[in-house]
């Protein structure tokens, strides 16, 4: 099905590493200008830790705002690094090999920026380590451990140290590749640390591969943790109608899936458009994507639609009113409706079509739709089922953002694409290695009259490749 | 009175007798040190008040009617607010009430989002008291800081000093005792509010408990309590107007 165009070890690292080894000329001013967005996000932060939870828009009864959604839509993003790396990776999908490191760098900067707003937007921030790790045990008070807010530090942290790791671990020949290549003892220096001494030797290679696979298969326990910890956040609390819900984590993980997959398809096209990598993004690997788009993005619109029917079912009061809120009125109605043509109606019908699956541009913008839409979803999950009307209507209350937090929000955004283009500066963005193990694969050799694989892939017994070539 | 360890405190609300004279939430703010609510205060919807007068009008003009019911933190036997806090700053104690250590809250809002009856309240900004005021602080009662949640205690400073003194004079304190009784209660003019202790069934709480709650649907079955179908088994039992205008009384 692919095109295989046969590219040349030299020619690979040649490509790869241009934009490590040289600076393209928009980088400086997008760096600057994401800097300058990023220092006033801080700023907003010191102002806000200096001057107390005050400065936000929350009020009673919406004690979680802009922040909490736009950490959910970030912890939503981060889910596209576990599924392109680790089930990719381990249903041996071919596609996945360009894209996968820019998944996880994407999970990691996205975990770190989700991270900013939960732990700062709480009453009292230099407190926060009570709350997360290490505990005071000194006070003899133990974490309570029916709160899912114990869990979420712990299952966002495991992620992002499991990401981390795999994404070094997945560097380690690249790195070496980069030791013998930059110029300048001082750069060679640190880079021939960071490689730990990696030479390619047999028995370097067998423990990296084992390293990648049993961190993508340990990581999988995460890919349902971490989303159901979140959306637990919400389905505890018996007295906010529109949360109370169990589908809430099976609902989340998948918008998690969609928003994650469709991120990593923007930062293919971004990668075809910024840095001239159309030799190994082609429409073979947007086509491929855009299917499982189709997918994750019905399956996620089932849920989505089970979540209504549930509610409208049970015929509560509350709950059917804040259903209203969400769909029809001022100003939820309106975000509802783009919500739904911006993550669903659009582009999905549009994916359906070959001609616009295999176009880079098209992707590039129905993915950002998608992901605009997605962050609506939390928007219209936090705040409409806060504002709820409730049976006790002395306190409906309403909810107007602040500028500091819109600013933080932005501020996250920008973090993740300063970190991206700090990352590709220094790193490369689509794994070397996995590029070459992909054309490796490829070969063929003729035995008699049957074809088989030059080469033996980890971890496949021989009638593998009898049936399947 | 029994043994601390047997207490369950319960409040029972008329709301037949209340007047909305807003006596109990002034007490309160007195009692408890909470800051004067201003005109911002309300329009930001961050006022505080650990006990509230809400006020519902009924009916279509002329005929309009102010309804008033008293609200505080219901005591929930079944709290939602407790179990989603990760660091214990709320918790049950052993006597029935759901109290706040100001001292362990981080500040998450995380209780505050899960409560029902919206009684829990958070210190946006450090509280103020303009000079005049400064010196009739409680010294009973924590000043709370900024970003931290408080809430209704029952004002517990008076059932902690009620109980030590009555242990220090080898007496036991007395149902309906002024010393034990919160602010709220003591304040209201028209005694619409009753405090006393749901595991002593010759209190007079629990003689108003049986009754309003064993008779429901009838006549004197005037009992309910705030969103009961939610499960939090409250320890507060409202006591519904007794309305010849509108019928039956149980078509509240």
């Amino acid at each position: 099905m692919q095109e295989h165009t046969q590219l040349s070890q030299k020619q690979i690292n040649d490509e790869l590493l241009r934009d490590v080894l040289t600076v393209p000329k928009w980088w400086l001013p997008a760096v600057v200008g994401l800097g300058i967005v990023v220092a006033t996000g801080l700023g907003a932060f010191s102002y806000m830790v200096y001057h107390g939870v005050g400065v936000t828009g929350l009020n009673r009864p919406v004690f979680w705002g802009f922040f909490i959604a736009n950490f959910v839509f970030w912890i939503g993003i981060s889910h596209a690094g576990i599924m392109i790396s680790a089930i990719l990776r381990l249903t041996q999908a071919e596609w996945r090999r360009p894209v996968t490191r820019a998944a996880e760098v994407m999970t990691v900067f996205s975990l770190i920026a989700a991270l900013h707003t939960p732990l700062f937007h709480v009453g009292r921030p230099w407190r926060v380590l009570y709350w997360i790790f290490p505990y005071d045990f000194d006070r003899g008070i133990w974490p309570n451990i029916r709160s899912p807010f114990v869990w979420d530090p712990s299952a966002v942290g495991t992620y992002l140290i499991a990401s981390s790791l795999f994404v070094f671990v997945c560097l380690l020949p690249d790195i070496a590749i980069l030791r013998d290549r930059a110029k300048g003892l001082f750069v060679k220096r640190i880079y021939a640390f960071l490689c730990l001494g990696f030479r390619g030797t047999p028995r370097q290679w067998r423990l990296q591969t084992i390293a990648g696979i049993l961190l993508s298969a340990l990581v999988l326990p995460v890919f349902v943790s971490v989303h159901s910890i979140v959306s637990w956040d919400f389905a505890v609390l018996i007295g906010v109608e529109g949360w109370h819900s169990t589908i809430f984590a099976p609902y989340f993980i998948i918008g998690a899936i969609h928003s994650g997959v469709s991120a990593v398809a923007m930062l293919m096209a971004l990668a075809v458009w910024l840095y001239k990598l159309d030799n190994y993004i082609k429409p073979d690997h947007f086509d491929a994507i855009a299917r499982l788009l189709i997918v994750v993005a019905t399956t996620w619109f089932f849920f989505f639609f089970l979540e209504w029917v549930y509610a409208l079912y049970t015929l509560d009061s509350p709950e059917i009113a804040l259903r209203e809120l969400q769909a029809f009125e001022w100003p939820y109605g309106p975000l509802f409706a783009i919500f739904v043509i911006l993550s669903f109606v659009i582009p999905v019908p549009m994916w359906l079509f070959k001609r616009f699956r295999r176009s880079a541009k098209i992707m590039f913008w129905t993915t950002i739709l998608v992901n605009i839409g997605m962050w609506l979803e939390r928007f219209l999950i936090v705040i409409p089922g806060l504002v709820r009307r409730t049976h006790m209507t002395f306190d409906w209350g309403t909810y107007h953002p602040s500028l500091v937090e819109i600013l933080i929000v932005v501020e996250t955004f920008a973090f993740v694409a300063l970190g991206m283009l700090l990352f590709a500066k220094v790193l490369p963005l689509i794994p070397l290695f996995d590029v070459k193990e992909g054309v490796v694969f490829r070969h063929v050799i003729k035995v008699g009259r049957k074809t088989v694989p030059a080469s033996i892939r980890e971890g496949l017994p021989h009638h593998y490749y009898d049936k399947n070539h | 009175m029994a043994d601390s360890q047997d207490r369950k405190w319960g409040m029972v609300v008329d709301i037949d007798r209340c007047t909305g004279c807003n006596g109990c939430v002034i007490a309160c703010q007195s009692e408890n040190n909470i800051p004067n609510n201003l005109e911002e205060h309300f329009n930001q919807r961050r006022a505080i008040q650990w006990i509230r007068i809400e006020r519902y009008w009924e009916g279509e003009y002329p005929n309009v009617k102010a309804r008033f019911i008293p609200v505080m933190c219901q005591q929930c036997g079944n709290a939602p607010c407790e179990p989603v806090c990760p660091v214990y700053a709320t918790y049950h104690n052993n006597e029935g009430l759901n109290v706040q250590v100001y001292n362990r809250c981080i500040g998450t809002r995380f209780c505050a989002n899960g409560c029902p009856y919206h009684v829990r309240f958070f210190n946006f900004w450090e509280p103020e008291w303009p000079d005049s005021l400064k010196n009739q602080l409680n010294p009973d009662v924590t000043v709370r800081s900024r970003g931290i949640m408080e809430k209704c205690s029952f004002c517990v400073q008076r059932i902690r000093r009620s109980t030590r003194e009555a242990d220090r004079d080898g007496v036991q304190v007395e149902d309906g005792d002024r010393g034990i009784s919160p602010a709220c209660v003591n304040a209201c003019p028209t005694t619409s509010l009753t405090f006393g202790d749901f595991n002593d069934e010759t209190s007079q709480v629990s003689i108003m408990k049986e009754e309003a709650m064993s008779n429901r649907g009838k006549k004197d079955g005037r009992g309910y309590r705030l969103l009961d179908n939610l499960g939090t088994e409250t320890n507060v039992i409202y006591l519904k107007k007794v309305d010849e205008s509108a019928g039956a009384v149980h078509g509240h």
